[in-house]
């Protein structure tokens, strides 16, 4: 059984970065610890040194500012997400997704930084983060980037960070009128599994036409995806089933999944369709019913 | 060796000061240096709930907090719920209503369901089951512990 040697609370970004870039590749962060504590404990991960970022102040806050969008603390539990009526009126994909990670135990601790950064490509937050267009804030040793979140990941479990480099917060765009989003998973029970297929989706009426929309897959790929042609197939056209099944046709050909214990590749490609036209339909309701 | 870390912190009301490794989980130092065994180690890694225990408010499975983390919180555990006379009306509730067989998830699950009634004194069955997702029982069914639940949010609300 495997174990951290050292524990590090800063209280700053600046002094988590420092301590990390100083651990030589023995370092890892701990935001709620449902991904790495477990990993560690397993020996499926080796750290000498984990830093705590909970004490740092921008990371777990939450700030809604109606014309900048929204930043969300990368460290900041999914209750404190689910929970934000800001966050529901604005982004009601998010917080489909926030709600489904885990149980209530698991709500109070996992946060949406450490989802992107343990980099499953079933993460449920990551379909819908690219739907919705979010940035990844990113603080290392030189400073900082941003990236929007569909660049973030470069493999199973893999992403672009470097050693020393965290993420600080997530950033959303100011939410616009007649817009809507969802999240939509498939998993095998009703409650705590993994996505076989999860779809995240945000689109914008402009009367009854698709003005614009954005597609993300979860779980068909090595790594989350952004499907363009997907978003293409909706935009200019009318809010119609005829229009969501061409959309979903691309999600199907954009799927190259693996067969694993949970789903063959020819039932997570069915799936991959099933779930994006559910997911645009609810998307295309609340836009409907979006008070802006 | 690792260099062992000193943590202060509040159990069940008292101030409690221990010394722990890095790198272990709360749920290890309650029940081997602590001695409140109540806590139960079922899975220890997230998916079984038997270790729930409330931090700051919160319910979270202690296998999966560091010990270091609890440093200047507030964690209750289920030795902290009984009163000198009385057993908490879910403990009382539990044994009325035979929600338990084995045992070993009903800390968990009373922990849980303190969780769940300190936030929503009245709760649906469906509110119920759905907050109680993250803890599983091999024994008993769940429906013993969902009625047991809810007699003890009933109890409760006619005490108040
Ligand atoms: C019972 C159970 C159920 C689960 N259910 C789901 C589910 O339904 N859907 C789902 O997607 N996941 C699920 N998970 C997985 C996990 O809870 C999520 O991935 C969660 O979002 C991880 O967040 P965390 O804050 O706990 O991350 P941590 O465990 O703290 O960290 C995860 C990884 O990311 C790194 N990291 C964390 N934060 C940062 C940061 N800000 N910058 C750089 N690196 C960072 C860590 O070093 C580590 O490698 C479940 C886990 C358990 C145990
Ligand atoms: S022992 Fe902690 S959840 Fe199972
Ligand atoms: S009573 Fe045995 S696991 Fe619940």
């Amino acid at each position: 059984m495997g174990q951290a040697k050292q524990y590090l609370r800063p209280s700053s970004i600046d002094e988590a970065v420092r301590a990390l870039a100083a651990a030589n590749g023995g370092g890892r962060a701990l935001a709620g610890g449902t991904d790495i504590i477990v990993d560690v404990r397993e020996g499926r991960r080796q750290v000498d040194l984990l830093v705590d970022l909970k004490a740092i102040p921008e990371l777990t806050a939450i700030d809604v500012d109606g014309a900048g969008g929204a930043r969300i603390g990368a460290a900041t539990p999914c209750y404190r997400i689910a929970e934000d009526t800001r966050l529901r009126r604005a982004y009601p994909g998010l917080v489909d997704a926030a709600s489904l990670i885990g149980g209530v135990q698991i709500q109070s601790r996992a946060s949406l930084g450490g989802n992107i950064c343990t980099s499953s490509p079933a993460a449920d937050s990551a379909p819908i983060l690219i739907a919705l267009g979010a940035t990844c804030v990113i603080a290392g040793p030189t400073g900082e980037r941003r990236l929007p979140v569909e660049q973030f990941f470069t493999g199973p479990r893999q992403n672009v960070l470097q050693d020393g480099e965290i993420v600080v917060a997530i950033e959303l765009p100011p939410p616009v009128p007649r817009s809507g989003s969802a999240y939509l998973r498939f998993i095998p029970r009703n409650e705590m599994d993994i996505a076989v297929v999860g779809a995240g989706v945000w689109i914008r009426l402009d009367g009854e036409t698709i003005a614009e929309a954005r597609v993300g897959l979860g779980a068909v790929a090595p790594t989350p995806l952004l499907v363009v042609e997907a978003g293409r197939a909706l935009a200019g056209k009318p809010a119609t089933r005829e229009t969501f099944e061409a959309a979903a046709e691309a999600a199907r050909a954009a799927a190259k999944p693996i067969s694993d214990m949970r789903g063959s590749d020819r039932q997570r490609i069915h799936l991959a369709g099933v779930i994006t036209r559910r997911a645009i339909e609810t998307a295309v309701q609340r836009a409907r019913e979006s008070q802006s | 060796m690792t260099k062992r870390v000193h943590v202060e912190t509040r159990i069940n009301g008292r101030e409690v000061d221990f010394l722990c490794e890095p790198g272990q989980s709360l749920l290890e130092v309650l029940r081997d240096q602590l001695h409140l065994t109540g806590a139960k180690e079922g899975c220890n890694n997230g998916n079984c709930g038997a270790c729930t225990v409330i931090l700051d408010g919160r319910i979270v499975d202690s296998c999966l907090v560091l010990a270091p983390e609890v440093e200047g919180r507030e964690v209750t555990t289920i030795e902290g719920l009984a009163g000198p006379e009385h057993l908490h009306p879910l403990q009382q509730q539990f044994l009325e209503h035979a929600a338990l067989q084995c045992g070993i998830c009903t800390p968990g699950l009373i922990m849980a369901a303190k969780g769940l009634l300190d936030q929503n004194p009245a709760p649906t069955e469906e509110e119920i089951r759905l907050w109680l997702a993250g803890n599983l029982c091999r024994c008993t069914g769940y429906d013993k512990i969902i009625r047991a639940v809810q007699a003890a949010a009933q109890q409760m609300e006619a005490r108040v």
